[in-house]
């Protein structure tokens, strides 16, 4: 049992916590001064800045999109739901770079919609609108995988008694279904949240990647370390790996909320 | 009449035609409509065009590689995820709840980060002298980091609800435990471990942000078919970069059929 112990944890030792620490103490190794003025500089605080705002954009859309879905899903009959239920899947499984070609080949000027975009002055790609949808795109199925589980779960009982005492279809959703789906949904968000702030494969290649103007914070981190500047790199990079930490504990105090195991999205877009 | 249409009315208010249509739109308006695209320009040319794309050397290569290297980082994700999964179900120690904390890492690191760790610690001006940066073995490593939490998620529930009365049955009947391992937990542990797996395959066969980086992107050495596609669209090719496209989308939807499948039984 030991040796187990020891492999596991050496392993995870030298493939995250040794890199991951390594980032910090080289981040801060000239001080403080150099890493916070790299990360203050107005290319840097716009790299951010538009990070956030495709997060803002992203994350409640797919939620929306996610409890509705959710519910056809669980609590309705129709034709196409399985296949439905399959295409959820599909941006797990896509490279980033193929969403970002995709969205090209339909929303870019020479692309499937591209004249009518440009007669009414609209431009998709190269600028946020595009980079807006590639981050919907990865991050669609969160919520969705999350919520389905739960529905499941708790089951229809409670919305039935809701209805039979002249609840409207509405207050059953608000009162009834909402408040037990909530840490589903969470979680989702969550996910979704991590998976928006860090995105970068699709973001790049609709990005066009002008630094201060459609750059992101994962574009900056490697644009900057393609000139020659690791310290921009590195604290960037920490300013990420922040978020990414701040999302993890919540992962866990959600996950205790909710007592229950999760890997429900590793396995349930499967089953 | 089915039982569905025989049920009551159902107690949420969810419209099918309405809510349906607007799922449907929105999927189709971001996810459906492009990946038809991506098709559409692979074979805009018919099919000899495509083949002409994908079998062109560099392409070749790139998708061998990428082939290649996603096997055995999952073969190592699995054995791993799997000693991990056991080592956090099984054992105790101090500091356990954290490492399994850990485990979600990858999954809330940026990808682009997590590249740029692995090169600082096994790049070029590596504290504990190694070197891996624009070798195969530095895309591998940065495919292990980030599909690290598949196959350990996708085992732990498993073991957990696992009876462990089988196992005492089979020590007491004389078994080791690398026997009772094999034969008793393994089998039930084999669909969680084939679908961690293949999660862990899909992501690796398309994965980008963390290979960029540390690859060095050197052609028939160290570029992935992600990379070259990025390398197709930025020249220009744009039917080649969807060519090879195809065959990565076409690989990872038959693969998670696959093993959503295999999940089932």
């Amino acid at each position: 049992m030991r040796a187990l112990r020891l492999t596991a944890l050496l392993y995870l030792g030298a493939l995250l916590v040794a890199p991951v620490g390594l980032i910090f103490y080289r981040t801060f190794e000239r001080g403080v001064g150099a890493a916070w003025h790299s990360v203050t500089t107005p290319e840097a605080q716009h790299a951010f800045w538009l990070t956030l705002v495709l997060v803002v954009i992203a994350v409640p859309l797919n939620t929306v999109f996610g409890v509705a879905t959710a519910l056809l899903l669980e609590r309705r009959e129709f034709r196409g739901k399985s296949l439905l239920n399959s295409v959820i899947d599909l941006p797990f499984a896509i490279s980033p770079v193929v969403v970002g070609l995709a969205l090209i080949l339909v929303y870019g000027r020479t692309g499937w919609f591209g004249d009518w975009f440009a007669e009414h002055g609209i431009r998709i790609i190269f600028s946020a609108p595009g980079m807006a949808l590639a981050t919907i795109f990865v991050c669609l199925p969160f919520v969705v995988r999350e919520v389905q589980p739960v529905l499941r779960e708790v089951g229809t009982e409670q919305e039935e008694a809701a209805r039979t005492l002249g609840a409207s279809p509405a207050q059953t959703f608000w009162r009834i279904t909402l408040p037990a789906i909530r840490w589903g949904v969470g979680y989702g968000v969550v996910l979704s949240t991590a998976r928006a702030l860090g995105e970068f494969g699709a973001v790049a290649v609709v990005s066009g990647r002008i630094s201060g103007v459609t750059e992101t914070a994962t574009l900056r981190v490697q644009e900057r370390f393609e000139a020659f500047d690791p310290v921009g790199a590195y604290s960037a990079s920490v300013v990420l790996a922040l978020m990414g930490v701040a999302v993890l504990l919540f992962m866990n105090l959600l996950e205790r909320r909710r007592k229950r195991p999760r890997a429900q999205t590793t396995t349930e877009g499967l089953a | 009449m089915t039982s569905a249409s025989l049920r009551a009315r159902p107690a949420i208010a969810v419209r099918v035609p309405l809510a349906g249509g607007i799922a449907v739109l929105y999927l189709s308006v971001i996810v459906l409509l492009p990946l038809a695209a991506v098709s559409a320009k692979a074979f805009e040319g018919g099919f000899d065009a495509f083949w002409e794309q994908v079998t062109q050397p560099q392409a070749v290569a790139a998708l061998k590689l990428t082939l290649g290297i996603s096997l055995v980082v999952t073969l190592i994700n699995v054995v791993m995820g799997t000693l991990i999964a056991w080592v956090l179900v099984r054992d105790e120690f101090p500091g356990k709840s954290f490492v399994n904390m850990l485990i979600d890492l990858p999954f809330a690191l940026p990808t682009i980060v997590a590249g740029l760790t692995l090169l600082a610690l096994y790049g070029s001006r590596s504290p504990v002298g190694i070197d891996v940066a624009y070798t195969r073995v530095g895309v591998a490593m940065a495919l292990l980091f980030v599909t690290l939490p598949f196959v350990v998620r996708a085992v732990q529930p498993t073991l957990q609800e696992a009876d462990r009365e089988m196992e005492e049955a089979a020590a007491s009947l004389g078994a080791g435990p690398w026997t009772t391992f094999r034969k008793v937990v393994l089998p039930n542990l084999r669909p969680a471990i084939v679908a961690g797996g293949s999660l862990a395959f899909a992501r690796a066969l398309g994965e980008f942000g963390s290979v960029v980086l540390i690859s060095g992107n050197l052609p028939y050495k160290t570029e992935v078919a992600s990379v070259f596609i990025f390398g197709q669209i930025e020249n220009d090719n744009v039917q080649g970069a969807a060519a090879v496209s195809v065959v990565l989308l076409l690989a990872s939807v038959i693969l998670l059929a696959g093993a959503g499948r295999f999940a089932r039984r």
